[in-house]
């Protein structure tokens, strides 16, 4: 049992998600749902665990070897995604029940959890598995169950921000397919130890360096790096509260997972970063990408799609960590990748709250709500200091880290750019706390209530783990670390 | 020696068309018929790629010592059939799309969310 916990967790929620329609009762599904997905949790805390341990595992599909079968590999890097995916995936649909009641008919339930599960899924095949094949058709997986997910929003808007989200993630999608088989005609191989190998020698090739520009293009559309993000803020937007909180915890980091795989293990530190100037790409597209999106936030009225853009913008601080190109830098993009996703699930879950009692989400009608919701609207602040990088919480971890990186290697610049982009974050947190704050209650409306506690008990758990990681950072920095020399070849 | 390519030739043309059918059509239905060619195209070119210089099929035959390569054609099975789940599911949106929006024409989507839009705002 214990060997086979690698694909346990690609194969239990790929198995469930079909069982779902069989007990088809709102209730019973969601409860179903959330014990997968705590077992998929638990599961993969297990895993990192074995990591951490005992180094790599290598799970090999059908026992048939590994150049010709697919093999499961799970080192500290893929462990930590797993976490991540998992812990929030569970967190997040424990507020699920609550939230889709209200925005979801009746009907649409079981095909909610269902959808929800395929997705989850989709990321952990991506993230667990060595095989660049068995990727593209996880990665399909996923995408197409969260364009589903995207179009149950109630707004008719959702269902034309889920059709551009389908056109840009295909044709990303179709990139990375290409990149693939450009790689297989050079090499003969999927596996992605077995190509890393075989890649050094043909790698001053053309066709080599094809299939490496189609590759970096189509996970940078996966990932939403300025300016190939368009797709995402009105996807974000106008999904249902409990699919934008999982989504924007977790789909961005699978695809930020595949740019450090492809460039780190696959095609190797040394011809990722001499080949093209990729440094000094990510660099600029990441600081421009922070600048235009936090500006962009700063100037909307709709508070999901303020944090979208804010979304946008830690893209760019991890990019901008992997673009650093020391092991330093690595580190803190896997911790801000760790640290992004408990912020945006905290405070997009808080305003699924929020969506629950008054029904919207524009800024006009948070008035008042700092005395009606204290819960809420404490948490959103928490969330947005997170979100700033004040000390305490663990905004200021991976944020400390990514300065200390950019000054070790004497980019000062960039650490000034990065702090001054801080700044921006400040402006549009606080238009939301001004007018939660400092303005009264909306004339005509009845008086509302705090959420119910299903939906505060995941927000300030996940809100507590924003400040519990901010101050106890010996996991994530550890893990981060771990996963960092490991990319770089640097025994510890 | 570029002739000879003859097939990669077309795999990159029809790649091309069907990149700028997504791009510059604001039908939804044609911007999905563009994604679909320029899916196909990909197909296309994994199953030349697996070609083999005077290659059978790879079926094991009597006096048959030369073979196709079989695995890009498998891979290429399971992307022809994510291409039609995404042809499905995009079809499936136009179809939610029409019926709430009336339309299928990009730009007059658009014009409708702007109003909503500035609706909502003020």
């Amino acid at each position: 049992m214990l060997a086979h916990l690698p694909i346990l967790q690609v194969i239990v929620p790929l198995m469930a998600a079909p069982l779902c329609w069989f007990l088809n009762r709102s209730k019973l599904v969601w409860l179903f749902a959330l014990l997968v997905s705590a077992f998929t949790c638990l599961n993969s805390i297990f895993l990192l665990q074995q990591v951490m341990s005992s180094g790599t595992i290598i799970y090999q599909l059908g026992g048939w070897d590994a150049p010709w079968g697919i093999e499961y590999r799970i080192d500290e890097l893929n462990a930590l995604l797993l976490l991540i995916i998992s812990a929030v995936g569970t967190v997040v649909l424990f507020a699920a029940h609550t939230s889709i009641q209200k925005e979801l008919a009746e009907d649409r339930h079981t095909l909610f959890y269902s959808l929800y599960l395929l997705s989850i899924t989709g990321m952990f095949g991506i993230v667990s598995t060595g095989d660049v094949f068995n990727v593209f058709v996880f990665l399909e997986i996923s995408s197409l169950s969260a364009y589903a997910l995207i179009a149950l929003g109630k707004d008719r808007r959702a269902l034309w921000a889920a059709y551009q989200y389908l056109i840009m993630g295909t044709i990303g999608a179709t990139f990375i397919l290409i990149g693939i088989g450009l790689l297989y005609q050079m090499t003969g191989t999927l596996n992605m130890a077995d190509l890393a190998n075989r890649l050094a020698e043909v790698n001053q090739t053309r066709t080599v360096f094809a299939a490496f520009a189609f590759l970096i293009v189509g996970v940078c559309l996966k990932l939403a790096l300025f300016p190939l993000h368009l797709w995402l803020p009105n996807a974000y937007a106008y999904a249902p509260s409990i699919v934008t909180a999982f989504l924007a915890a977790t789909a961005t980091k699978v695809a930020v997972y595949l740019l450090i795989r492809f460039s780190f293990t696959v095609f190797g530190i040394e011809f990722s970063f001499s080949t093209l100037p990729l440094q000094s790409i990510f660099m600029v597209l990441g600081l421009v990408g922070i600048f235009a999106a936090s500006t962009a936030a700063i100037y909307k009225t709709n508070v999901k799609h303020i944090f979208a853009y804010s979304s946008i913008a830690q893209v760019g601080y991890m990019i901008i960590g992997y673009a650093i190109h020391t092991s330093t830098g690595l580190m803190a993009t896997l911790l801000h990748l760790f640290n992004h996703a408990l912020m945006k699930s905290a405070l997009f879950l808080a305003l699924g709250a929020v969506m629950y009692r008054i029904g919207s989400v524009q800024l006009s009608q948070f008035q008042g709500l700092g005395r009606q919701m204290p819960l809420t609207m404490a948490a959103i602040v928490v969330g947005g200091l997170s979100l700033i990088g004040v000390p305490l919480t663990v905004g200021f971890v991976s944020k400390w880290y990514l300065l200390v990186a950019a000054v070790e290697v004497g980019m000062w610049p960039v650490a000034v750019l990065v702090l001054l982009g801080s700044l921006l974050a400040v402006l549009y947190i606080w238009r939301i706390v001004e007018i939660a704050y400092f303005k009264p209650p909306l004339p005509g409306r009845e008086a509302v209530q705090e959420a119910p506690w299903t939906f505060l008990a995941p927000i300030w758990a996940l809100v507590l783990a924003n400040i519990y990681f901010g101050i106890d950072t010996r996991l994530s920095v550890q893990v981060a670390q771990a996963a960092s020399q490991s990319l770089f070849g640097i025994n510890p | 020696m570029v002739l000879g390519l003859y097939n990669y030739w077309i795999v990159v043309l029809l790649m091309m068309i069907g990149f700028y059918i997504v791009i510059a059509h604001g039908n939804l239905i044609k911007k999905l018929v563009g994604l679909t060619i320029f899916q196909t195209s990909v197909f296309i070119f994994y199953i030349s790629m697996g070609n083999v210089d005077s290659g059978s099929a790879p079926i094991l035959a009597e006096g048959v010592a030369r073979y196709s390569n079989p695995l890009p054609h498998v891979l290429i099975l399971t992307a022809i059939v994510v291409g039609i789940a995404t042809t499905a599911l995009g079809l499936a949106l136009v179809v939610r799309i029409k019926e709430s929006y009336g339309s299928i024409e990009e730009d007059e989507i658009q014009i409708q969310d702007q109003l909503t839009e500035d609706k909502t705002s003020c």
